[in-house]
């Protein structure tokens, strides 16, 4: 049961302006079941964190930036699809985290939980938020190049190995910031389904993330004034509204 | 003549597979260089190697102004993504650094309208998406040009054309190309040198001299038959 909290809501629009954005270039390098699966990894940093007793947040954000480094060297060092990769090392993080979490806590770092927001905690989460923002806009003509082949991206001049590491670090500071509203099990939904709902219709990449950060931020809204008007946990409810536009979405299709 | 590319006893293998072994050449600036062999003879590995993406013995080296376009075979990207021709040639140029209204000059110089490059890539034709790869390669003012089978899935008359456009952007803006064709008849008319990779020894030469009926059948292991166009232009 919570209120409407007018700092909370805050940081958690601009956690979805975030995730629309990462979310729109997961969906088009098809990380769409990687993402869902990577936001677990968060899970043993929490139960670490928790036993540490120090703030859940900062384990998961560890444990996330840990655990990007270790599918990108995988990635490289193996030649295996993310897929694969994220696929192994995530489930099994799941499986860690549930034993280092117990109870009450797991349920929260599952779907997220309430709780009052620090000031540092609101102003780290924009700052995270405004970062991530201004790295997919400027990047997004090296994303889309690399996104094409990565070998005509290489004639470019790009980086591409470092450019996948900064997208898959940016990926997992989005999920960081919504692990306490929408819990690792759900975070991951926030970033690809308004991004798989933008894909299907809009006409340019301008508009997919346009509509994807539209959607995200609208779900985020409706789903923190529900809550307040059902007395009812927020992550739960701005998934379902993220899923009701997609569904809605379907009879819906671009024709150019 | 200046080179814009050498090689010398370049060898590349995938674990206990050899690709290919001591491969020597060189490629004069401006020239057209083919490439032929039969599947699985590492002509696409040839030019992922050149681009710098697969580890290898020997050496190459482009000269020190080389600035390279590629149209690879296959494409990582979904056709189904709403980006339109427009917006990934623009990210090129973004990336490139290329002058304003560039974009509208490569677009001219491959035939492709205004209409055409505002469309998402899904709905263009299979030689319209070809030649808005040619088009992309070309942004950011290449020198040289790597072409992977650039004529894949268009229809005869199309790949006529594209060839046409190809050949008269290099020759207009004296571009070093390196072309990877199945087209016998594309390679005889179009290139200076021709590179022959298959299971022997690699040949190099002229296409006169490397395209005879007995040298392909010793390449492919099977008769090749192709025709040399009427119309083809004598080369320089």
């Amino acid at each position: 049961m919570q209120s409407l909290d007018p700092r909370a809501l805050g940081l958690a629009l601009a956690m979805a302006v975030a995730a629309g954005l990462v979310g729109s270039f997961a969906v088009m390098r098809r990380m769409t079941l990687a993402a869902d699966a990577m936001s677990h990894v968060a899970l043993p940093g929490i139960g670490l964190a928790l036993i540490f007793k120090l703030q859940p947040v900062v384990g998961g954000v560890a444990m996330l930036l840990l655990g990007t480094l270790l599918i990108w060297a995988l990635e490289r060092g193996t030649r295996l699809s993310t897929e694969t990769i994220v696929g192994v090392v995530f489930s099994a993080a799941l499986a860690a985290g549930s034993l280092l979490a117990s109870g009450e806590e797991l349920i929260d770092a599952l779907f997220g939980g309430a709780g009052k927001l620090a000031p540092w905690e609101s102003a780290a989460g924009l700052a995270v938020a405004a970062a991530i923002v201004a790295f997919v806009l400027l990047e997004k003509d090296r994303l889309i190049v690399s996104l094409v082949s990565p070998d005509i991206a290489r004639t470019a001049g790009i980086d591409v190995a470092r450019l996948d590491l900064l997208f898959l670090a940016a990926f997992s500071l989005t999920v960081a910031l919504g692990l306490r509203y929408l819990g690792v099990l759900l975070m991951g939904s926030l970033i690809i389904i308004p991004g798989a709902t933008a894909k299907r219709l809009a006409r340019s990449l301008h508009g997919m993330l346009q509509i994807s950060v539209a959607l995200a931020v609208g779900a985020t809204a409706l789903g923190f004034v529900a809550a307040a008007l059902l007395h009812r946990e927020t992550g739960p409810l701005v998934i379902l509204c993220s899923a009701s536009f997609f569904f809605l979405s379907l009879p819906f299709r671009r024709t150019a | 003549m200046e080179n814009a590319l050498e090689v010398e006893g370049l060898t590349v293998r995938f674990g206990e597979t050899e690709v290919f072994r001591d491969l020597s050449f060189h490629v004069a600036k401006g020239s057209s260089f083919g490439i032929i062999g039969p599947n699985g003879a590492g002509k696409t590995v040839l030019f992922k190697t050149l681009l710098g993406a697969l580890p290898h013995t020997g050496s190459f080296r482009w000269a020190k102004d080389s600035r390279l376009g590629y149209v690879p075979q296959k494409l990582d990207i979904e056709r189904d993504l709403p980006i339109t021709g427009r917006e990934l040639l623009a990210a090129k140029g973004g990336v490139s650094r290329a002058a304003r209204g560039e974009v509208e000059r490569v677009l001219g110089s491959v035939g492709l309208g205004a209409e055409v490059a505002g469309r998402t890539i899904g709905s263009l034709s299979g030689g319209q998406f070809q030649r808005l790869l040619v088009a992309f390669a070309l942004v950011g003012k290449p020198n040289v040009l790597l072409f992977d089978e650039p004529t894949a899935g268009v229809d005869e008359p199309g790949q006529e054309g594209l060839h046409d456009t190809i050949q008269k952007i290099q020759a207009e803006q004296q571009l070093t190309l390196l072309l990877i064709s199945h087209d016998i008849s594309v390679i005889y008319r179009s290139v200076q040198q021709v590179l022959c990779l298959g299971r022997h020894r690699p040949v190099v030469g002229p296409p006169e001299e490397c395209l005879t009926p007995q040298a392909l059948a010793e390449l492919y292991g099977a008769p090749v038959r192709f025709h040399v166009h009427d119309h083809a232009e004598p080369r320089p």
